[in-house]
């Protein structure tokens, strides 16, 4: 592969990316939230790309590693006087620590990547509904687990005062980070490995690929990236309940990868960036909008409405995503080529 | 303990009733209809709304059939039709999408607070105020709904020729439309039938908790797709046997287990659910044989 060829996997979402921080900065300070929330998504969507996309096998518990890393994250940084006053059940090394922005986001990294290596590992030997519908399973565990059990978390209220650290350039270096590593992985000889299993698991186990493995080493970074993500999403929201990472999310954010296209990068970048901007541009559309000279006014809760009509619209007329799960690539001199979805630059190989 | 079992068998009933009538369409489609608990949402708010304006009970029980089913036969011609060749992940986040979507104008028109139904008062009565306090008709109806629905479906699919033809399609679609199987009849055939399940289930759960909001039915129909495919999505009689268990376990569970300890149910229920399918992951009920490769 040739270092354009690999670099243009990367540059289109991360610029995409920047493009959406970039915007930001021009946005008012009420409006900057719905900017910051794009670029957290991304990161989650990234994630769960990273797993999803490469193996071809849909995980609904990967909300639960943004769970942990959020959780985690945010427990870890309200500071140990508040803990103590607001949740007594705590377990004491939990109540009387508490560590700043970037060790806590390194933390939460740490615990969602821990949480799905130690879930995979049996967990990976399953493929197809049975995989989706186990780690659904991990999901309904992890929520019924932090809603009720007190000594680990706040349990069914919120968890406040966390440290808004997640500003918009932080919410881009997070999510730039995360397309890195899904990027550095699917470049990889184990993300090579891990896409054979996918188009053909009889094929690549009879060279002797271990599907176990490859799978397991995926599902494990992934949480690794979700949960860093959950690290910023709690940063960005600082207050959280357990249903903010619950079914609506999990939904929201399998339905952005799948929308964008679930096999490549650029898929699940574009697929977050587009859903997240229209569930933000129709929610501010119920406070009114002009729309060249019209007045849009619509009932509140429209916003949901509109954006299933609309995520179902495009699955029908595009069942593979928006961008056909496909990179975008250069165009190639004197070969035809096989995965070619739209090039768009006529620059030299 | 006797109560308990038949409170066991009720829910397991109702939850065997959902599960036919999304493996009634996965045989034919392939697809998970993540949905499913959205059309029941949808046909308790039509009793409701019936109850609201003061209709009598069987035009409100109507109303609520024809809700579900046009809701289904619309999902399938705008839906399940275009998509019928993409991808399993593709079909199943289109039915997130119009669950959401479900769920969204419901939230919309009718706000979030909870909307009581009157339907039936009678059946939520003890069967008897002596031993079995704790039994209520509507238990002792749902089981029988359940047996008599089974049993007509399984004369249907065995004796008739449509009947034939579904099962045909369920084992090996390409094959069945070559030998000159109707799809789309079969397939038609399948939705509405499921979406009748879906309007009785609709019907009774309605007598069982009266108070209907947007997530009506929703936690229901999760634990029956987990409990479909842990029993064998690929076999009608498997799924429905699955959707029979998951209720009696996690009846049983939330009876069985210390109020302290309830709490956890899900927790128990799920924990099962993944040691099930690592031990049996082609599923619980599914005959015994090996299978050649894994496919993705």
């Amino acid at each position: 592969m040739r270092v354009a060829d690999k670099l243009v996997q990367f540059v289109p979402p991360a610029l995409l990316v920047v493009a959406v921080a970039f915007l930001g900065t021009f946005a008012s300070r009420a409006n900057e939230i719905y900017f910051r929330t794009a670029l957290v998504d991304v990161a989650i969507v990234v994630g769960l790309y990273l797993f999803v996309g490469n193996s071809g096998v849909l995980s609904f518990g990967h909300i639960s590693f943004v769970a942990v890393g959020a959780f985690g994250a945010g427990l870890m940084s309200v500071s140990s006087e508040l803990k103590e006053n607001v949740l007594p059940d705590l377990f004491p090394l939990l109540a009387h620590h508490s560590i700043g922005n970037v060790p806590s986001l390194l933390l939460a990294a740490g615990l969602g990547g821990a949480f799905a290596f130690l879930v995979g590992l049996p967990l990976m030997r399953l493929s197809g509904l049975a995989a989706g519908i186990a780690t659904f399973a991990v999901l309904g565990i992890t929520h019924n687990v932090l809603f009720n059990y007190t000594k680990i978390g706040p349990g069914a209220t919120a968890l406040t005062s966390i440290p808004e650290t997640t500003g918009l350039m932080q919410a881009m270096g997070g999510a730039l980070i995360a397309i890195g590593v899904a990027w550095l992985y699917q470049l990889s000889r184990f993300g090579r490995l891990l896409r054979a299993t996918r188009e053909d698991p009889a094929a690549a186990q009879a060279v002797g690929v271990s599907i176990h493995r490859q799978r397991l080493w995926a599902f494990t970074l992934s949480g690794a990236v979700c949960g860093f993500a959950g690290g910023l999403f709690v940063h960005e929201l600082g207050t959280i309940t357990t249903e903010d990472v619950y079914l609506d999310l999990t939904f929201l954010t399998l339905a952005m990868l799948v929308v964008g296209g679930a096999e490549s990068l650029l898929g699940a970048v574009v697929g977050a960036v587009l859903i997240s901007g229209l569930d933000s541009f129709l929610t501010t559309a119920e406070d009114g909008v002009h729309i060249l000279g019209f007045k849009l006014d619509v009932k509140d809760g429209t916003h949901l409405v509109v954006l299933g009509a609309l995520m179902a619209f495009v699955l029908v007329l595009r069942p593979s995503g928006i961008t056909g799960g496909r990179e975008l690539g250069l165009p190639r001199i004197g070969r035809r080529s096989v995965q070619q979805a739209g090039a768009t630059s006529r620059g030299t190989p | 303990m006797v109560q308990t079992l038949i409170n066991a068998v009720g829910l397991g009933s109702i939850y065997a009733l959902m599960a036919v009538g999304i493996g009634l369409v996965f045989g034919v489609l392939r697809l998970v209809n993540f949905a499913y608990g959205q059309l029941i949402m949808a046909g308790a708010y039509a009793i409701a709304l019936g109850s609201e304006h003061g209709w009598p009970e069987w035009a409100s029980v109507l109303a609520c059939f024809g809700v579900v089913i046009g809701l289904s036969l619309a999902m399938e011609l705008t839906l399940f039709r275009p998509l019928r060749q993409a991808s399993p992940a593709t079909m199943l986040v289109a039915t997130f999408a119009v669950a959401f979507l479900l769920q969204s104008i419901a939230l919309l028109k009718f706000g979030s607070l909870v909307k009581s139904a009157t339907i039936f008062p009678k059946l939520f009565d003890p069967v008897s105020h002596g031993r079995f306090e704790t039994v209520r008709w509507i238990t002792i109806v749902a089981i029988a709904c359940a047996v008599v629905a089974l049993l007509a479906l399984t004369l249907m699919l065995d004796r008739t020729s449509i009947g034939l033809h579904m099962r045909a399609a369920a084992s090996d679609f390409q094959t069945a439309r070559i030998l000159g199987v109707n799809a789309n009849r079969v397939i038609t055939l399948a939705v509405l039938l499921s979406g009748v399940l879906a309007a009785t289930v609709s019907v009774i759960l309605v007598v069982q908790n009266p108070f209907i909001e947007p997530r009506f039915a929703l936690r229901d129909t999760i634990i029956v797709l987990v409990g479909v495919v842990v029993g064998g999505i690929d076999r009608l009689w498997t799924a429905t046997l699955g959707g029979f268990a998951i209720g009696v376990a996690s009846s049983v569970l939330t009876d069985q287990l210390s109020s302290q300890r309830s709490v956890y149910v899900d927790s128990f229920v799920f924990g099962l659910v993944i040691l099930v399918l690592l031990l049996r992951p082609e599923g619980l009920f599914a005959p015994f044989r090996t299978r050649p490769v894994e496919r993705a």
